[in-house]
């Protein structure tokens, strides 16, 4: 046999200063593409991201209730707006003013510490006894409407969170602190002038202090002001898993008396009518809301919350998008495997010796191979996760849940944080598989220290220690958080419902931080040893 | 650029073993070079130094007179099979050429080539975990043709071939070298490389024994003995003495002459009248030769082994 070309024609096609790292890069990608097996993990990781999916926890309405829906509220957050109102409509520029004597409420027995009173709770039947919850509210309101979901501002006392202004549903404000009683009143004003609304708060009616300011953008000369009571309903997580959380609760009630109810400016008085906003609906059968006025005083008596819906909550209300990509973590694991794989078979025929010979970099081995397998992870992820949210919305609707909406760039960023997710994770198998050249060594510790963690997080934690998800890599599932936290809403903040311990890019930084070093030993050992 | 290997006083210790003390030596274009020795002697130690796949704690191992590492294309300058079941097994043989050829900036034609080449096109799109050894080496060569390089090297190639095979292969590697190229064999049975080697590098413990021509190294081997038959041996070995000569007698009628050559013996006898009826230069066969270098490095081994057995 001959091998027909001339000696000569290797050094002249050789070409200085070029196609070294190229010509790597393109070897590593044929070297991934060629292996059928590794192709296949891929579609896996795909489909068994897309396929595992949880019943909806909790969902306003029952299965085939397609009508089912939260309103939205002036920021485009599902809101809940459900309170007892005692209202008149106000044309033009003016402030009303009131003193809070007292706030009583009652909850469902075995919530709070408090005297058992046999009766029935507002519209259920659980027995209820007298006790706050930390954010039982009442106090004055200004509203756009009376519409669910409209534009407001608001001064208020609260169970556990003194006096606070909150408005637009988001916007939450501290003002003076301490529990209102008779003995120690506090004094509430909002002034309207145009858009702008601002509180004030007081403890003797004489020296006012200014809270906040809220802009409501469009809002009509004619508002709906008054005062208000709402009560959040009582829910205790009793377990959490990555079904979901499964909770025990109910609805509660809060009364507020108020004195000395005045309108100044051009808001003159006319005739208060009380009503019901926002329900009735699932968990409230019946109106539990009532008002009472005698001698100057006016007692307000309500149930629900003026406030953003939290998914996960456990007291009705929309479910977490992010239940759609909780399959991502058996995703990773059929992902971690090919990664670790693409390492390791090196090693497992001496393969590695070739590959070392053809290229004699190898720091620059590792980094093309790192570049494959990052680019393979982050397709996949980019195919994977719009496929899940897809299906879980999808599977939601069919269960008649209603899933709380998030913005388009938060929708994009769970969408490329999914995919980076994935690159990340690839790139942590690869140089753990680089490491240890035991492809069952290398997956091992990277599901220990990538997935593990997310479970555990996620099933054991309820609300307890949540450091794994924050110093280990899975710290990078924080990209997969969906919704912000409220202070003024009480919620368990699960990480199935898309809450991390830390923001999706700094968590994500941390999974960054692991694979670099990860990769950056992984070269420094190949470096040393021989192959 | 001159297509040579050139090895200079290469040392490396895995542990208490000192694998290479000193090995020394250079492989010239247009010939095959044998590297020859017993297992352990150093050889497969050596051609990974010369990859840059192992790190020598002393000495050079240079490439067309470059560090191999420092090559931007190392195929297009060593092809070289060191084991040819370093493979996937779920990769085609086409495609495990096809992302070595990517390496080294050539494309899939130059894959075809190669696979004709190694008489491989049939099986080249059937997984390389399906073949048997000898398929193998014929991909590992396929694989060391890519770059079409000066300088080839191989660990061993004769390994697990069939007699049909081993003729294959001796005939390739003779082509080869034909076409100007360097050739580089190891192997640890002398009788592989008769007859397919020009130069020969024996190896032992470490370092080179002999670097010399196959005919130099028979003629060593062999000394300036000749075997002479005749019936009137006092006299014959009288005037060989005379003229030199050590004379023994092994048997009778039978003189063995060490210190003249051959046509130094047929004249000093001639001049003396002296009737012989046979002259023979001894010659011993390559296998020999080999046996008689290399028995040093083989007692050496068998008694290094017996006492790690015994502590």
């Amino acid at each position: 046999m001959t091998a027909g070309t001339a000696i000569v024609a290797a050094q002249e096609s050789e070409r200085p200063g070029r196609g070294g790292f190229g010509s790597l890069l393109h070897a590593e990608w044929t070297k991934f593409r060629t292996v059928r097996g590794w192709l296949i993990g891929l579609l896996v990781a795909v489909l068994v991201t897309a396929g595992l999916l949880l019943s909806g926890g909790d969902s306003c309405g029952g299965p085939g209730n397609s009508g089912c829906t939260l309103p939205l509220g002036p920021g485009g957050e599902a809101v809940n707006d459900s309170f007892y109102f005692v209202r008149q409509p106000l044309a033009g520029n003016g402030s009303i003013t009131v003193q809070v004597t007292s706030l009583t409420g009652e909850t469902p027995s075995g919530s709070v510490s408090g005297r058992v009173r046999a009766r029935s709770g507002p519209g259920t039947g659980q027995s209820m006894r007298s006790g706050l919850e930390p954010w039982s509210k009442a106090g004055i309101i200004v509203a756009a409407s009376t519409a669910p979901g409209a534009a407001y501002a608001a001064m208020m006392v609260t169970g556990t969170h003194g006096v606070r202004m909150q408005y637009d549903y988001t916007g939450d404000t501290a003002g003076l602190p301490g529990a209102v009683s008779a003995l120690s009143p506090r004094w509430l004003r909002l002034t309207r002038s145009g858009d702008m609304i601002t509180g004030y708060d007081s403890a003797n009616g004489s020296v006012w202090v200014k809270v906040g300011t809220a802009r409501l953008g469009g809002l009509p000369s004619t508002v709906q002001a008054g005062l208000f009571a709402a009560s959040p309903a009582y829910s205790q997580v009793v377990s959490q898993s990555l079904g979901g959380s499964s909770a025990t609760g109910g609805p509660t009630l809060a009364t507020g008396t108020f004195d000395q109810v005045g309108l100044a400016g051009r808001w003159t008085g006319g005739r208060w009518t009380g009503a019901d906003i926002g329900g009735p609906d699932a968990m409230y059968p019946q109106d539990p809301g009532t008002f009472r006025q005698a001698a100057g005083t006016v007692s307000v008596t309500g149930s629900g919350d003026i406030a953003p819906d939290v998914p996960g909550s456990g007291g009705g209300g929309g479910i977490s998008i992010s239940q759609g990509l909780v399959g991502t973590f058996v995703g990773l694991i059929a992902l971690v495997v090919v990664a670790s794989m693409y390492m390791t078979a090196e090693y497992r025929r001496g393969l590695i010796r070739v590959t070392l010979a053809a290229s004699p970099r190898r720091g620059q081995v590792l980094l093309a191979k790192a570049a494959v397998i990052a680019a393979a992870g982050f397709v996949t992820g980019l195919v994977a996760a719009p496929l899940s949210l897809a299906v879980g919305e999808r599977s939601a609707h069919a269960g008649g849940a209603f899933i709380d909406p998030v913005a388009a760039l938060t929708l994009a960023r769970l969408v490329l944080g999914t995919a980076a997710l994935f690159a990340a994770v690839a790139v942590f198998a690869l140089g753990a598989g680089a490491l240890m050249r035991r492809g069952a060594a290398a997956v091992t510790v990277t599901i220990l220290l990538v997935v593990a963690p997310f479970i555990i997080g996620t099933v054991l934690s309820a609300g307890g220690t949540q450091w794994p998800l924050r110093v280990l890599p899975a710290a990078g599932f924080a990209v997969q958080g969906a919704y912000p936290r409220y202070p003024q809403v009480t919620a368990s903040y699960s990480t199935v419902s898309g809450y991390y311990p830390l923001p999706p890019w700094a968590g994500f930084a941390v999974l960054c931080g692991w694979a670099a070093v990860v990769l950056g030993l992984a070269t420094w050992v190949l470096r040393r040893r021989d192959a | 650029m001159e297509a040579t290997i050139s090895v200079r006083g290469l040392r490396k210790r895995f542990g208490p073993v000192l694998a290479l003390d000193g090995m020394t030596f250079t492989v010239q274009p247009g010939r095959v070079t044998g590297f020859v020795g017993p297992n352990g002697a150093g050889k497969s130690t050596t051609m990974r130094v010369i990859l840059g796949l192992n790190a020598a704690d002393e000495g050079q191992a240079l490439v067309g007179g470059q560090a191999y590492a420092s090559l931007r294309y190392p195929l297009r300058w060593v092809g070289s099979l060191l084991d040819a079941g370093a493979l996937q097994p779920s990769r085609s043989a086409r495609n495990h050429l096809l992302w070595l050829a990517h390496s080294q900036g050539l494309g899939a034609r130059r894959v075809d080539e190669v696979l004709t080449a190694a008489g491989l096109s049939a099986v080249a799109r059937r997984h390389a975990g399906g073949f048997s050894l000898g398929m193998r080496q014929r991909l590992g060569i396929a694989a060391a043709l890519l770059g079409d390089p000066p300088v080839l090297m191989m660990d061993e190639p004769f390994n697990g071939m069939d007699p049909e095979g081993i003729v294959w292969m001796r005939g390739f590697l003779r082509s080869l070298a034909g076409q100007g190229r360097g050739v580089l064999v190891s192997s640890h049975l002398m009788s592989e490389l008769q007859d397919t080697a020009d130069h020969l590098v024996v190896a032992g413990r470490g370092r080179v024994i002999a670097d010399a021509s196959v005919r130099d190294l028979i003629a060593a081997a062999s000394g300036d003995r000749v075997t002479l038959r005749t019936s009137a041996e006092p006299t014959a070995a009288m005037v060989l003495e005379r003229a030199g000569a050590t004379v023994a007698a092994p048997g009778p009628g039978v003189l063995t002459v060490t210190g003249l050559t051959a046509e130094r013996v047929v004249g000093a006898l001639g001049a003396a009248a002296v009737p012989f009826s046979e002259v023979a230069a001894h010659r011993v066969s390559l296998e020999e030769a080999y046996m008689e270098l290399t028995r040093d490095a083989v007692e050496f081994r068998a008694a290094a082994a017996s006492g790690s057995a015994a502590s």
